[in-house]
């Protein structure tokens, strides 16, 4: 089991160990155990030994450096194969790498492979990824969560300290709840997403899963800021987020809102939540509770505004210029045959569903309407904000489920109806674990004000200080 | 205009047309990317991540190409959408890399428009609905036997305006008038090149026909594929052909777009409504709405230059100009430029519209030139119609000098003066030769003192002979005639 970021950077600044020997110890800890998980897509071996061994001896010039670390394979890689979990990209090797991945390397860190997902993101337990499963490092039965269940498992197995998601209805938050690691996804716009395949485009954001939120704020530290390259990427400075985490939560107000059987949340599930909630509230935190009015039409108005995007987004894919292409008597009849051979049921489910509400006579019944919704959505966030300063619910209303339980796809949608208004707002959220049901981690999520990832992670540490008892590491994930 | 029967007689039907004009923006990179927008690279060699839709690539929105927009939508008299937008417009194509082209759908950058044109002596106002911002698709070349099509990326990218016309169009002669007016505006503001040999302004057109009276419009085609002024006007001449015959017969004109054939001089069916497309457009979450603020448009206002309409109507009622003058030299801005630095430099407006009108536009058009490489500097040809005005030298030597300093590169008056071509226009100079003419040719005299005026030009000739053609034809014409009178009174 790897340590995490803060102990790898301290053993390296103490100059106890070089980062050659991280990596090694890395490459092996996915060697052994990744056979049983399935995290990892692509590893480049090879390359990072090189690259690790050209660091060795070298002065650390932040936390990063020499720190091993895997990314979503819908991250793209210069000169390392980048699927998205598609067979119409099972060959692709992108030509340039994606602002987020690329400042990791630029800092120092360490790229060791790719991880699984479900296809192009769409879905919740990376099922739907053409390629492998992925298990949950807890229970080999139990999905890992999705879409960035490969990165989630990872790092929950210890076979490095961190890895990047991708979160468009809570890709990151989701599988962080379901591996007991910590996810953040950061406000729409404070990472870049040049390079990122897109799914939703007014939705995804890149962030951290790690094993701890300390690590999760060195992580945004290195990727979040203004991209030249991403028109939707904010001038907002980069906050000092280190100097956030000793802040503690007295005086801190938590807006908790009130989930139950309604929202299927499963009883041991909020036990856990509140819990987390009284401890909190032990430390000094003052406890509100608030409302989400139109929360419940979250998930409905997600999935008009995802489709819609990702039908163009997903259009690009058609064998003319690069990933498969099956050749047809026609023109049309090549764009059919890749498509239809090159994408995956769930993906073809949203691009028909989106080209649908897209399509003339729908846009306004349809794609206005939920855009109107996310403006709603976001004033009750805004409403809530005036009496707290961050709002409380479970991350998801269930541990990890099991492969093949959610075959409905509706009800695999429907795991994600805590985590997708953030997304709908564009507001930060963080999912920290907060105990075990039935053997399975349960994350408890924290959205916050936009740009304001400080008091996200103020609280997220102050807690898993407070928390009193130790995640379990899962058993895969050794000693 | 052979071709059109129908305009022999009085037409039956009143032609209505719109006209999509396509203008290249000139700015030095794309409008969502860096790469370069030059003209004739090799294919896909200004291609990047972006321009190619690349999975993971993003736009990032060249503000240059925005101000050309602006300027332009502001030439064509369109208010300003200081807040607008950019859409996704979805359809497949190989030429077409992300599958959407960005463009602008429910908030153009300009809207009601207009541009004047004159149509036989009259002054017509074209409406424009919209000009609005977009990108440019690449280019695909089939091969003959249709088994493969190879796509060049180049132009991927290269920002583009539409500017739609409302369909106030009622001949294909108006039609070739708009868009030599649309090319004149764009070339004043210098956004474009528009060369449509280049592919760098392009245009379709709508038509209909109805009966004279009725409101409602025809059914309409659309035209494509037509590569020059000249062809946009035979399409439309041959629609109107077409279209009336069938009405004619009884038929039903069914909306569907044809392309001209240059070959046949005809057009043909491209495809029909039913295969028209959904494009399914919305907002393009890549981009960030486009805020015009009032400096900037301001700014923008200011830098616009005098627009054709404005000269040819100045050149007219301060300069004197002739309208068709003042339309000739207005159609082209460095036309009209080296024209002002003619006049600027003390040239007579009329001289110097006749000579940039005649002599320097056959000079450059016989070798295939523009204005930009005229080979006489505008000051010396307003030298050169100084000496005239100063009868140093005759209309018929100027033209002389002038193809000599063309083709020389020596200015007009050191051609004078090397060639010793100055008129003698010194009456103390010429009365001894004169004198001289008179006396040796008694016969023209008489004549002339007879009644037969021509007997003059037999003796003004002997002068031009005796001073090798340099004296003032005029002075010696006027006089040998006073000279005569003089020793015919004593």
């Amino acid at each position: 089991m790897l340590p995490t970021i803060r102990e790898i950077a301290d053993s390296l600044r103490r100059k106890e160990t070089q980062p050659s020997e991280w990596m090694a110890q890395s490459l092996a800890a996915v060697r052994e155990r990744d056979g049983a998980i399935g995290a990892f897509l692509t590893l480049d071996a090879d390359g990072a030994v090189e690259r690790a061994r050209r660091l060795d001896g070298q002065p650390q010039t932040n936390p990063m450096f020499g720190v091993p670390f895997a990314l979503k394979d819908n991250i793209c890689t210069e000169g390392l194969r980048t699927t998205a979990a598609s067979r119409i990209l099972e060959s692709y090797i992108p030509p340039y790498s994606a602002t987020a991945g690329q400042r990791l390397a630029d800092a120092g860190a360490v790229l060791i492979g790719k991880t699984n997902l479900d296809e192009f993101a769409m879905g919740s337990s990376t099922e739907n990824s053409a390629f492998q499963k992925t298990r949950n490092p807890y229970h080999s039965d139990a999905v890992p969560g999705g879409s960035s269940g490969g990165s989630a498992a990872a790092v929950a197995a210890g076979l490095v300290p961190f890895a990047l998601g991708s979160d468009t209805g809570g890709s990151i938050r989701q599988p962080a709840a379901f591996c007991g690691v910590v996810g953040l996804k950061p406000t729409y716009g404070r990472v870049s997403r040049y390079g990122l395949i897109a799914f939703g485009s007014s939705l995804d954001q890149i962030g951290p899963l790690t094993r701890t939120v300390e690590d999760a704020a060195l992580v945004l530290q290195a990727i979040a800021g203004h991209d030249p390259n991403d028109s939707t990427s904010a001038p907002q400075p980069v906050d000092d987020w280190m100097a956030a985490l000793e802040r503690g939560v007295r005086g801190l107000r938590i807006g908790v809102v009130r989930t139950g059987e309604e929202e299927g949340v499963h009883p041991g599930v909020q036990a856990a939540v509140d819990a987390a909630l009284r401890t909190l509230e032990g430390a000094g935190a003052e406890i509100v509770e608030v409302a989400l009015p139109h929360a419940q039409y979250a998930v409905a108005s997600y999935y008009l505004v995802a489709p819609a995007e990702a039908s163009a987004n997903l259009a690009r894919f058609d064998g003319v210029r690069y990933g498969r292409r099956v050749v047809g008597e026609t023109l049309t009849d090549m764009y059919e045959r890749s498509r239809s051979e090159g994408f995956g049921l769930e993906v073809k489910r949203r691009i028909m569903i989106g080209t649908y509400i897209l399509s003339e006579g729908y846009y306004d019944a349809y794609y206005k309407r939920a855009q109107q919704m996310r403006t709603l959505i976001r004033q009750d966030y805004e409403a809530a904000f005036e009496r707290c300063d961050v709002v409380v619910t479970p991350t998801a209303p269930t541990p990890a489920f099991r492969f093949g339980e959610k075959s409905d796809p509706l009800q695999m949608y429907l795991t994600d109806l805590f985590t997708i208004p953030a997304n709908l707002a564009g507001l930060p959220g963080l999912s920290v674990p907060c105990g075990m049901v039935d053997g399975l981690p349960v994350g408890i999520q924290f959205v916050g004000r936009a740009f304001d990832e400080a008091t996200l992670l103020q609280i997220g540490h102050a807690y898993e200080q407070e928390r009193g008892f130790p995640m379990p590491t899962p058993e895969v994930a050794g000693q | 205009m052979s071709t059109q029967s129908v305009s022999t007689s009085a037409p039956l039907f009143e032609t209505v047309i719109g006209l999509e004009v396509h203008v290249e923006l000139k700015t030095e990179t794309k409008i969502f990317c860096g790469c370069k927008t030059t003209f004739g690279s090799p294919p896909n060699t200004n291609v990047c991540p972006v321009c190619l839709g690349l999975p993971g690539a993003l736009p990032v929105l060249n503000r240059r190409a925005v101000e050309l927009a602006v300027k332009a939508a502001m030439a064509l008299g369109c208010h300003i959408n200081q807040d607008c937008k950019f859409d996704r417009k979805n359809y497949f194509y190989p030429d077409l890399p992300k599958g959407y082209q960005i463009s602008q759908y429910d908030r153009p950058i300009g809207e009601h428009g207009h541009l004047e044109i004159e149509v036989g002596g009259e002054r017509r106002r074209i409406g424009i609905t919209r000009v609005h911002l977009e990108e440019d698709a690449g280019k695909s070349s089939h091969a003959a036997d249709g088994t493969h099509t190879l796509v060049d990326y180049n132009r991927t990218g290269v920002p583009l305006i539409e500017i739609v016309s409302e369909p106030d169009i009622r001949s294909p002669e108006e039609a070739r008038l708009y868009l030599e007016g649309i090319r004149a505006v764009m070339q004043y503001c210098d956004v474009s090149d528009c060369r449509m040999e280049e592919g760098s302004l392009r245009c379709d057109a709508n038509i209909s026909l109805r009966p004279f009276g009725q409101t409602a419009f025809g059914q309409k085609i659309e035209l494509k594929n037509m590569n020059s002024f000249r062809n946009v006007q035979k399409a439309l001449e041959f629609e109107v052909e077409r279209q009336t015959a069938m009405l004619q017969r009884g038929e039903a004109v069914e909306q569907e777009t044809r392309r001209f054939d240059e070959a046949t001089q005809t057009t043909v069916l491209m495809r029909t409504k039913e295969e028209a497309h959904d494009y399914r457009y919305f907002p393009d979450p890549d981009l960030v709405p486009l805020a015009i603020d009032d400096a900037w448009l301001g700014q923008l206002r200011a830098e616009l230059p005098e627009l054709p309409a404005t000269k040819r109507r100045r050149y007219v009622e301060e300069l004197g100009l002739p309208p068709y003058d003042a339309g000739v030299l207005t159609s082209d801005p460095a036309l009209a430029h080296y024209f002002e630095a003619v006049v600027a430099a003390g040239a007579d407006a009329k001289q110097a519209s006749n000579w940039v009108m005649g002599d320097l536009l056959a000079y450059l058009n016989n070798r295939g030139r523009s204005v930009a490489d005229a080979p006489l500097a505008p000051e010396h040809l307003a030298a050169l119609i100084g000496e005239v005005a100063r009868d140093t030298i005759s209309s018929k030597q100027a033209r002389e000098v002038f193809q000599i300093s063309c083709e020389t590169g020596t200015d007009p008056q050191t051609v004078i003066r090397e060639r010793g071509m100055a008129q003698i226009s010194d009456a103390d100079a010429l009365l001894p030769v004169i004198d001289q003419v008179i006396a040796e040719n008694p016969k023209s005299v008489s004549d002339y003192l007879g009644g037969k005026q021509k007997a003059i030009g037999a003796l003004v000739g002997q002068v031009m002979k005796a001073t090798q053609g340099k004296a003032n034809p005029g002075m010696v014409n006027r006089l040998i005639a006073e000279r005569i009178a003089a020793a015919s009174e004593s």
